[in-house]
């Protein structure tokens, strides 16, 4: 296997809350290779998004503290870089993308120069050939009139042209890594596709990885070339995605896919629901955190925190029962 | 026009007709002067059917009027124009008192369950609250008794009753939008993107809980909603709407299986299945742009911009919804001959 570009060990971020601090992100450990879409799934408070702003080391501090565990991008430990250091990563050979475009934009600036900034602010270039990197960055995620579009502002876009600016941002200074953290949720579903396949061919153009984080399992069939599943802090299942859709062997794996309905699937079909809660990050039971709601339990489970091991090639369960 | 509809035989009235509903919000300008300078044609000459005891799923992206029409046949909004047919009477003319009648046979469900629920209130309080606005509420005994009933008819246990919204969680939370609604015993719900708020695990109870509720009280939903596979789930048939109109009827396989409005169309292709190898066979036709502004449509047909197969006729001419076969009509003209 190709060195990883990213291998994240053992990483567990905590937030100070009313109730004791808590571990949002608890152990975690995952590898993303050159050129792979990694996607991390989870519902809400698995941590999805806490692992993603953890690599970045965007953790607002406090509450929240990276607590332990390592994060090597290109051989290199992101959680011991000072600040200078981690600046010259962000936004430089690791790009973010974010849900909410309009409020990740500055609505006081034109998106030209929010456009060039990145190549301004890393390679140093001067501010008016960035100007012309920008136009053609615009240019490359399909806004039409682009050299006209750079002097609007982000409220003269629309939902869908701002992701796009968004997109055209993280290209700026071509990142070897981008994070785009459920970039098309707030999008209506055929600019959706639109987004997402620009997103799928940018990184297929310049070879670089994406981590997309969604909580969206059609999304993730249609561009995924690998998943990690996450529930509680905690990936629960990590496989090649056609084999996690094929032979998930998590309960709530399972559970995942019994839970959605499908466009294609016979209607009517009951769905198979998850019982109970998700669960509460402040008191989470001892051992396996899925199993008060798990339909696999056995004894060990409840007593014993189950970690990844390897069930096939390339696909790891953290489960002690057999499903 | 609504002869020419898919609509039910005479056997079977329909518990809901509405005709070329309109909803019209004027744009105006000035404080003390108001002048209107705009038109929104948020809903622009909707026309459908309900059966008793079937689910109809009202799809479509922002702006397409959906969440509109859910409001003007509640009654919430007057209609700017239209007949809103409820239990045989035409309720669109209806006010005061003849409304809150027509309420006790419809009622809503809303999207957000956090929003939807009043904080200072009580579980018990929450639920029971129609009945007192009715005035269902006389016989105290039987009051409780019978939010008791509704409280464990959606899953919840009863000691849950004297507990206050932020105690529970989003599903939770719907659930008790859900008994709220049924407290009144409506032949009809409708429910307004009602579990889009939630995580998959507990979407799934929700929507098993909606149609384990029709099963066992014989409800007819509205079921608004934009996420396809949901609707395709729980539905009888699905209407397609954009910018404030119908464009497409069907059943709910025969729409899956075979659409024929191109916006229908797009609108599967766009939606991922979740299956790896289903995706990498399924023909990908991703249509350009996005929805237009209601306030400035595009004349003749409003989808003729992004339409794949648009013709000269598309930019000038606005096709009407017509029926093909009894259960189905669609609005295009490469479907007019």
């Amino acid at each position: 296997m190709t060195r990883p570009l990213l291998e994240v060990n053992n990483l567990t971020t905590r937030f100070r809350t009313e109730r004791g601090t808590v571990a949002a992100v608890d152990g975690v450990s995952f590898q993303v290779a050159p050129g792979e879409t990694l996607a991390i799934v989870g519902e809400s408070g698995s941590g999805k998004s806490v692992t993603a702003l953890s690599v970045l080391r965007l953790i607002p501090n406090p509450p929240g503290r990276i607590e332990s565990g390592e994060i090597l991008f290109d051989g290199v430990n992101l959680v011991k870089l000072d600040d200078p250091g981690i600046r010259a990563v962000r936004g430089n050979k690791i790009a973010m993308i974010f849900q909410e475009p309009m409020s990740s934009l500055n609505p006081a600036l034109t998106v030209g120069l929010q456009v060039a900034e990145p190549i301004n602010v890393h390679r140093g270039t001067p501010w008016a050939k960035a100007y012309e990197a920008a136009t053609e960055l615009i240019g490359r995620v399909r806004i039409a009139d682009a050299a006209s579009r750079l002097n609007s502002y982000p409220h003269q876009y629309s939902g869908g042209m701002r992701q796009r600016v968004m997109i055209a941002m993280a290209l700026a200074c071509a990142p070897r890594l981008i994070i785009a953290d459920e970039p098309t949720t707030a999008l209506d579903v055929t600019v959706q596709a639109q987004i997402l396949d620009l997103l799928k061919e940018v990184t297929r153009e310049t070879g670089s990885s994406l981590i997309l984080i969604t909580h969206d399992l059609g999304v993730v069939a249609r561009y995924a070339d690998r998943v990690a599943v996450m529930y509680g802090g905690r990936i629960v299942e990590v496989a090649p995605a056609r084999d996690l859709y094929a032979r998930p062997q998590h309960p709530y794996t399972l559970g995942l896919m019994a839970s959605v309905p499908r466009l294609d699937g016979g209607g009517g079909r009951r769905l198979m629901p998850i019982e109970g809660q998700p669960p509460d990050l402040a008191s989470l039971p001892p051992g396996c955190s899925f199993g008060p709601r798990c339909r696999s339990i056995i004894p060990q489970c409840r007593t014993e925190r189950p970690e990844l091991i390897q069930v096939a090639d390339r696909h790891a369960k953290a489960c002690f029962a057999n499903v | 026009m609504s002869d020419a509809l898919p609509g039910p035989t005479l056997s079977d009235e329909p518990i809901l007709r509405v005709e070329d509903l309109k909803v019209h919000f004027p744009i105006t300008k000035g404080i003390v002067i108001q002048r209107k300078v705009a038109t929104v044609k948020a809903v622009d000459g909707v026309s459908f059917t309900i059966r008793r005891g079937e689910t109809l799923g009202l799809v479509g992206e922002s702006g397409s009027g959906k969440s509109t029409t859910g409001l003007a046949v509640l009654r919430m909004l007057t209609p700017t124009a239209g007949r809103i047919v409820f239990e045989g009477q035409d309720i669109a003319p209806h006010r005061g008192a003849e409304l809150l009648a027509v309420r006790r046979r419809m009622q809503m469900v809303y999207q957000d369950p956090y929003g939807s629920l009043n904080p200072r209130m009580t579980i018990r309080s929450i639920v029971g609250e129609p009945l007192a606005v009715h005035g269902l509420d006389g016989d105290k005994k039987a009051t409780r008794e019978k939010v008791a009933a509704l409280i464990a008819s959606v899953g919840l246990l009863p000691d849950m009753a004297d507990r206050y919204p932020h105690e529970f969680s989003g599903g939770q939370r719907q659930r008790i939008g859900i008994a709220r609604s049924l407290a009144l015993e409506p032949s009809l719900l409708i429910a307004d993107e009602p579990v889009s708020a939630l995580d998959v695990s507990i979407q799934a109870q929700v929507i098993n809980l909606f149609m384990d509720l029709q099963e066992r009280l014989g409800l007819t939903y509205l079921f608004i909603a934009h996420d396809l596979a949901v609707v395709r789930h729980i539905s009888t048939r699905i209407a397609v709407m954009y910018l404030g109109r119908i464009v497409e009827i069907a059943d709910r396989d025969d729409l899956y299986r075979n659409p024929l409005h191109p916006y229908t169309e797009a609108l599967m292709a766009a939606v991922p299945v979740a299956d790896p190898e289903v995706e990498a066979r399924r023909p990908r036709a991703v249509i350009s742009g996005e929805v237009p502004s209601a306030l400035r449509p595009p004349p003749g047909c409003s989808f003729h911009t992004r339409c794949p197969r648009a013709m000269a006729v598309c930019k000038t001419e606005q096709p009407f919804l017509r029926k093909i076969s009894p259960e189905r009509a669609v609005a295009c003209h490469l479907h007019t001959s």
